[in-house]
């Protein structure tokens, strides 16, 4: 018979052992992933990956254009979604209160959040790709800013609801109306606040493949107009990475280091916004 | 006494407020004399603070809370709904509780009202914020860092920032809500003299917890209890010869 | 005579220089009109303002029944064609023109609560580690390593699962599943089958590992907000430090918990690209958790670009509609259990 001091330290014991052991299988998968990553992308990291086109199977080349294409796409839907999203969140935050459309937004805004970005993908190829007969970098932009608005929507409102109500009033009390309240006071204050959700949303989407499948897809050339189809790292890497070719998988390791990198290097930038 | 020279600047009549079903005023009457200091004290709850921001209709901001009654001032009635909010607050002024400087410069925050209202020039804008610095007494601490975010200075600092804010849109009434409950003893005592000295130009209302600071600063007392004013009056017979038995067992601690 | 209360017995109005009071009137109203005019301006402006605020909120409130609406109205002729038994036919055939969509939603389903099964545990054992075990140093390092592990895009973790973890799983792990489990009366059926690496519980795995990171993360905020005082006045009576977290911490903070858990549920049904890879994209179903399947988001990632035919095209759909609405329900419960939850704990205070 043990006492129940003893069971007690036991069940301690054996849980706290249970919690060091997670730590570790969790560390041990998390860095052999990174580990591949380092050790398969930097093996491919030349210079030719940023001067070269993508290359058909069996030529040398780089990830020029899909480099180029996942930029300009990432820079538009930041464009595009961004200011949606700000105004819809102050809209929540500041001038909703109580209003039906305040209360339905913010629960359609978490299901848009948590809707699977290939339904996303799934949407704009419906309205948008299927009405006009092709793929193109525009149905990519589109696809990328839906996701973009609900997370910028998330954090404005959050972190402009941070903000303490005295510095409203203190700013009506001057008179001030309630646009230069908020362009000038609150969202001010929550500057910093508010561009760490951009950022945080950059990070998102720099990463997502499955909504640019069915809308930018993918072109093996150079191509800037946004009226046809567009390369993208993603969809590139997911290519590669399919196919029996070794160069064009190596290629796609290289791509795959490159986004997380430029990822990683986001979200550390937006906490070093966010500390100071 | 030489109460003969004062004039109403605000007076309420029969004003009753709510906060949607909550009856928190019930119908004040009373007269707010020019270019004195008026204080409302009371427990916490009695509706001074909701009375002070009847006064600029700061409860506006705020749907569902209501206002009746008549507050005359000027000889208009500044409940009417078709005053312009913005109008009346450059006239009425008010400091907050805790210290509330802008996220921007020093000088931003000065300029910020007065930017509202009048178009300045560049000179002769930074000789108002140079004139308001100077009456909120704070000039000779900040000159050489106007540039300086607000956020930087001390919280007593803080709060005469507000109150040069405040007074350099020019306003006719200052509204004081708690303004030295975040402060310390001796940042307490540089508003109080502040407000000393502003009385020359402004009406100034101010609410606070402390019955020192009341008998100190204010010419005239109200001392409020359940949403209802239950004596008003000079502030040294209030003080001293309360007409009424709860403003004396309120002042003497017995309550409250 | 009068109600008001009043501070002086007479209201006398001072003396005033007549000429004086007339200049300042006409100081006054030239001022007053030039104000009257701006703030009727800036009255303008805010309206403005605040209607384009208002016109944006109404877009994102738009967008979701654009997208349920399109989803809804391209799925419409699968559902014709096959009605009820779109849900529970095993068969996808694009040669015949006959889809059913049990195998996808069941493979979504399945990976998903392997998912769970292991990210749940071991995400609590890391946020216990890192908020009640890990010395101070430690702290900081590991908790921004587990938030940036957070931020990998889930291409990663697909192209890991199918280069390197597949052939490990295949080779060291899938034999030793078959001679234990494999060996027992029914369960065996699960762990039936050829050593391929790939799979549904490959699939499965990969997302746990994906998820882990979120999940661990939200539990490690919430755990955090818990106030010393409170564990400090368990320890205070003896308690273990197992003992606060079970029956202190996670009291405290389960509404947290059960949204990270959600969270990571979420991300998990939704995931289309660490599934993609590792599923094996069969729309064959085995009971053997070894054998390949496929998920809702693998089967459109693979097929949608390449289905002709409209049957093809809005079953694909038809597929999609159905993910956003599981990810839906999922998201309505866990709503609901937050708010059960909440209303539980207002009655016990």
């Amino acid at each position: 018979m043990i006492s129940i001091y003893t069971r007690r330290r036991m069940v301690n014991a054996i849980n706290l052992t249970f919690s060091i052991l997670a730590m570790l299988f969790g560390l041990f998968w998390l860095s052999w992933i990174v580990l591949t990553l380092f050790e398969m992308g930097a093996h491919a990291l030349t210079l030719d990956l940023f001067l070269q086109m993508t290359p058909a199977p069996g030529e040398q080349g780089g990830l020029l254009n899909a480099i180029a294409g996942s930029l300009i796409m990432v820079v538009l839907a930041v464009l595009v979604g961004t200011p949606i999203g700000i105004m819809a969140g102050t809209y929540l935050a500041e001038f909703g209160q109580g209003g039906w459309l305040a209360a339905v937004t913010r629960f359609i805004n978490d299901i848009l959040l948590s809707a699977p970005s290939i339904v996303i993908g799934l949407f704009i190829y419906s309205v948008y790709v299927a009405s006009v007969g092709h793929f193109s970098g525009w149905a990519g932009v589109l696809a990328l800013a839906l996701i973009v608005i609900p997370v910028v929507v998330r954090t404005t409102e959050d972190m402009l609801r941070l903000i303490p109500n005295s510095l409203r009033e203190a700013a009506a009390a001057l008179g001030a109306p309630q646009w230069k309240i908020v362009t000038l006071v609150t969202w001010r204050v929550s500057r910093a606040g508010i561009l760490t959700g951009i950022l945080l949303a950059i990070a998102r989407i720099s990463g997502e493949t499955a909504p640019l499948l069915f809308t930018a897809l993918n072109n093996q050339f150079w191509n800037t107009d946004m009226n046809r189809p567009m390369a993208n790292l993603p969809v590139v890497i997911f290519q590669f990475a399919m196919s029996p070719y070794e160069h064009w998988q190596e290629l796609a390791w290289a791509g795959a280091l490159l986004i997380t990198l430029s990822v990683l290097g986001l979200n550390v930038l937006a906490r070093f916004i966010l500390r100071r | 006494m030489t109460q003969q020279s004062t004039t109403a600047k605000i007076t309420l009549q029969d004003l009753d407020f709510f906060y949607a079903q909550f009856h928190a005023l019930k119908s004040i009457s009373m007269r707010i004399p020019e270019n004195k200091v008026t204080a409302f004290i009371g427990p916490s709850g009695c509706g001074k603070s909701t009375l002070l921001r009847t006064l600029n209709r700061m409860y506006q901001l705020y749907p569902g809370q209501e206002a009746t009654g008549a507050i005359m001032m000027d000889g208009v009635n500044i409940l009417d709904s078709g005053q312009d909010l913005n109008v009346l607050r450059a006239k009425v002024g008010m400091v907050f509780q805790k210290p509330t400087p802008f996220p921007m410069s020093i000088f931003d925050n000065v300029a910020f009202g007065v930017k509202l209202y009048e178009d300045l020039g560049r000179h002769a804008l930074s000789e108002r914020v140079e004139w308001a610095l100077k009456k909120a007494a704070l000039w000779e601490e900040v000159k050489d860092k106007l540039e300086q975010s607000g956020t930087s200075l001390s919280g007593g600092q803080q709060q005469r920032l507000c109150i040069a804010r405040t007074i350099a849109v020019k306003p006719e009434v200052v509204l004081l809500d708690e303004p030295t409950s975040a402060l310390d003893p001796i940042s307490t005592a540089r508003i109080e003299d502040l407000i000393f000295t502003l009385k020359e130009d402004y009406t100034i209302v101010i609410v606070t917890h402390n019955m020192q600071q009341a008998a100190r600063v204010s010419d005239f007392t109200a001392y409020m209890y359940l949403g209802e004013l239950i004596e008003y009056g000079d502030t040294d017979t209030l003080f001293t010869t309360p007409r009424q038995r709860a403003t004396e067992d309120y002042i003497t601690g017995k309550f409250g | 005579m009068d109600n008001f209360s009043s501070p002086f017995v007479t209201v006398a109005k001072p003396y005033r220089d007549p000429t004086d009071l007339y200049k300042l009137k006409t100081r006054k109203t030239m001022a007053a009109s030039h104000l009257a005019s701006r703030m009727k301006r800036q009255r303008i402006v805010d309206s403005i303002f605040r209607k384009i605020a208002w016109f944006f909120t109404l877009i994102v409130l738009i967008l979701l029944v654009a997208i349920t609406l399109s989803l809804f109205l391209g799925s419409l002729p699968a559902f014709k064609a096959f009605g009820v038994n779109f849900f529970i036919s095993t068969e996808w055939n694009p040669v015949k023109e006959k889809f059913g969509a049990f195998v996808p939603i069941i493979g979504t389903l399945t990976t998903s609560v392997i998912a769970l099964c292991i990210a749940v545990p071991v995400s609590f054992g890391i946020a216990l580690f890192l908020t009640e075990l890990s010395p101070l140093w430690l702290r900081r390092p590991l908790g921004t390593a587990i938030e940036l592990l957070a931020g990998i895009p889930s291409i990663i973790y697909g192209m890991w699962g199918l280069f390197v973890f597949a052939p490990f799983f295949a080779h060291a792990i899938q034999p030793r599943l078959q001679d234990t489990f494999g060996q027992l009366p029914g369960l065996g059926l699960l762990f039936d089958g050829p050593l391929m690496g790939i799979g549904v519980l490959t699939a499965g795995i990969i997302l746990a590992i994906m998820v882990i990171p979120f999940i661990a993360a939200v539990m490690r905020d919430v755990f955090e907000v818990v106030p010393a005082l409170l564990k400090e006045s368990a320890y205070a009576l003896g308690a273990t430090t197992w003992e606060v977290i079970w029956k202190v911490v996670l009291p405290y903070t389960r509404i947290g918990v059960v949204g990270g858990v959600m969270l990571g549920l979420g991300r998990a049904l939704g995931e289309t690209m660490a599934v993609t890879f590792v599923i094996g994209n069969a729309h064959q179903w085995h009971a053997s958790l070894f054998m390949p399947g496929n998920s809702i988001a693998s089967a459109l990632a693979n097929e949608f670009t390449e289905a002709d035919g409209e049957l093809y095209t809005s079953s694909l759909i038809a597929l999609g509609l159905i993910l956003f609405l599981i990810t839906l329900i999922v998201l309505a419960l866990s709503k609901i259990l937050l708010l059960q939850l909440k209303k539980h704990e207002g009655k016990a205070l």
